[in-house]
């Protein structure tokens, strides 16, 4: 086949510039209004912001200030990589034993594990939201073993299939040569899960980060609020939202995942596939 | 069948397997037997459970906020699955041809995944109330407006990330294939309808099935885009289970019954929806 047979023309390049603007166009809507003046935002939410509507960084000093913006960012970050460490040290190690190591205890295990990745959250929160609190799991480090507890489903699923495929023979030679057991897993069987350790750490990276409801209901909201949460409580009941400070605190919470976007781009592609392709 | 190293594996259940097995435990196991259980029963404080057999579950027939919310979610999940996939996959197949720019495209058409919904729902809100505006109406005017509000939300949240996925199926698909069928004078339009859709439904089964899950499961964006306003009639069904257990103390007992229900539709949805195209697949 021709070369040129295989490309687009202009066309379809000027008709997708268009729709990739019109994809963007909201978070771009988002952050004009963000510089006007709050009684304006939903008045005009087309315009640009002029001479009168303009008001600087007012909005994301006010946003700041009245969500406490900046510690809960702090929080996220805490509960994310927390519990995103934990989820894979602990669901790779326990996929390996249930593959390895295959009587009916591993099975039953397993067959629970798949089982989970069904359930909604709704079927669990209430009675899980009792409990966390009876542990006192209701600290940002008390999340990451509610995390592990709710999300191991998945992982376990993805790692038991990438495990099936690795060869025993290494790990045999590697403890006949008279490895212990964690040294085998570690230096042998985790250098050789790298790639669906990035997938499952980008996958849980979505999910934790982006998470509202398993924090809202756990967390002790007096002292800790994720991002979602401190917008959520910024809109608060019915009454009347400050627009500005809305505005100003959904930038900087889109601004830091863009910029961790732009980085990590293509595992975060490689890491949605692997998970499509397993699930 | 156990192999050597099996054995000595096994010894270490308690730091291999153990962790985990107890975060499943507290986070997921106990906390699904109790609902389970609760569901039979009235309670505020899960210790203060006491039996009530079906009444929980007989008083759903009658709820109409319920049942709202379950049309409701039916019809949004079969919306969006249907724009959501068509629309993915014609994105996708676009783009298995070279073009300008399409890598740039592709980044953008999958940004909107990485932002939560909570998020997610107040950029909405901002564009949706604007152009809603012009009429001097808002997205809460009535449960239609809230309804394709959130359609158009999850659509365009959702066609990056199936493209993402059909993508990768169509670059797996063997090139011989397609080129024995267009020496053998097929049409274009005959190879994508009688090849690449054919070879493409186990990317297609694994689509449907997370866009019909994420269709049912929708809680975030539903709560910060309308939060079910006005009145409750753009609630979908997480939320309204949501607002049976915090919304009012005594009805704990009624949410855990929805709870339930939700749980065994979503469970019979997805085995279904996955037979069903499970079984279109071939190998080429």
């Amino acid at each position: 086949m021709k070369r040129e047979q295989l490309r687009h023309g202009w066309l379809w390049t000027a008709i997708f510039s268009a729709l990739s603007l019109l994809w963007i166009f909201p978070i771009v809507l988002v952050v004009i209004n963000s510089f006007k003046n709050k009684i304006y935002i939903s008045q005009s939410t087309f315009s640009l912001p002029n001479s009168t509507t303009f008001v600087g960084f007012q909005n994301y000093a006010r946003g700041i200030r009245r969500t406490n913006l900046l510690a809960s960012f702090g929080w996220t970050v805490v509960v994310t990589v927390g519990a995103v460490a934990l989820i894979l040290v602990c669901t790779s190690m326990c996929a390996w034993w249930i593959v390895r190591v295959r009587n009916l205890p591993s099975r039953i295990a397993y067959l629970l594990f798949l089982f989970s990745m069904i359930v909604p959250f709704q079927m669990v929160m209430f009675p899980l939201s009792k409990i966390a609190d009876m542990l006192g799991l209701n600290t940002p480090w008390g999340l990451w073993i509610l995390y592990l507890g709710f999300g191991c489903g998945m992982c376990v699923f993805m790692f038991t299939g990438v495990i099936k495929s690795l060869p025993m023979d290494i790990e045999e030679a590697a403890m006949i040569d008279g490895a212990s057991v964690p040294r085998t897993f570690f230096t042998i069987v985790v250098p050789m899960m790298k790639p669906s350790l990035v997938s499952v750490a980008i996958l849980e990276t979505m999910w934790i980060w982006n998470d509202f409801l398993l924090p809202y209901l756990t967390l002790d909201m007096r002292r800790y609020k994720t991002a979602s949460i401190a917008i959520q409580y910024l809109k608060g009941g019915y009454g009347a939202v400050d627009m500005g400070a809305m505005m100003g605190c959904l930038v900087l919470t889109i601004i830091p995942i863009v910029v961790f976007y732009l980085f990590c781009q293509k595992y975060i592609i490689a890491g949605v596939t692997a998970g499509a392709v397993k699930g | 069948m156990i192999s050597m190293i099996g054995k000595s594996i096994r010894r270490w259940w308690a730091v291999f397997l153990l962790p985990t097995l107890v975060a499943f435990l507290i986070g997921f196991l106990i906390p699904f037997v109790m609902g389970i259980y609760l569901s039979f029963t009235r309670f505020t404080t899960v210790t203060d459970a006491h039996w009530v057999g079906l009444s929980n579950y007989s008083g759903l027939l009658a709820d109409r906020e319920f049942q709202h919310s379950l049309v409701f979610t039916v019809l949004f999940t079969i919306v969006t699955t249907l724009v959501v996939n068509v629309a993915g996959f014609f994105v996708a197949y676009m783009f298995t041809k070279a073009m300008k720019g399409a890598n740039l495209f592709r980044a953008v058409f999958f940004m909107p995944n990485l932002i939560g919904g909570i998020i997610l729902g107040y950029v909405w809100q901002l564009l949706l109330n604007g152009v809603f505006g012009h009429w001097g109406r808002s997205l809460t005017y009535s449960g239609t407006y809230g309804f394709w509000g959130l359609v158009i939300l999850m659509c365009w949240q959702q066609i990056g990330y199936m493209m993402v996925i059909y993508i990768a199926g169509m670059q797996s698909l063997p090139d011989d294939v397609m080129e024995a069928a267009s020496v053998d004078g097929a049409s274009p339009r005959q190879i994508l309808f009688r090849i690449t859709i054919p070879l493409m439904m186990p990317s297609i089964t694994v689509c449907t099935f997370l866009t019909v899950t994420n269709g049912f499961k929708l809680f975030d964006q539903n709560l910060a885009l309308t939060n079910g306003a006005p009145s409750n009639t753009s609630e979908m069904l997480a939320l309204n289970i949501y607002r049976t257990f915090y919304g009012r103390t005594g009805y704990e007992g009624v949410g855990q019954a929805k709870a339930v229900i939700f749980f065994l539709i979503v469970a019979v949805v997805a085995l279904i929806q996955n037979k069903l195209t499970t079984s279109k697949e071939v190998a080429a």
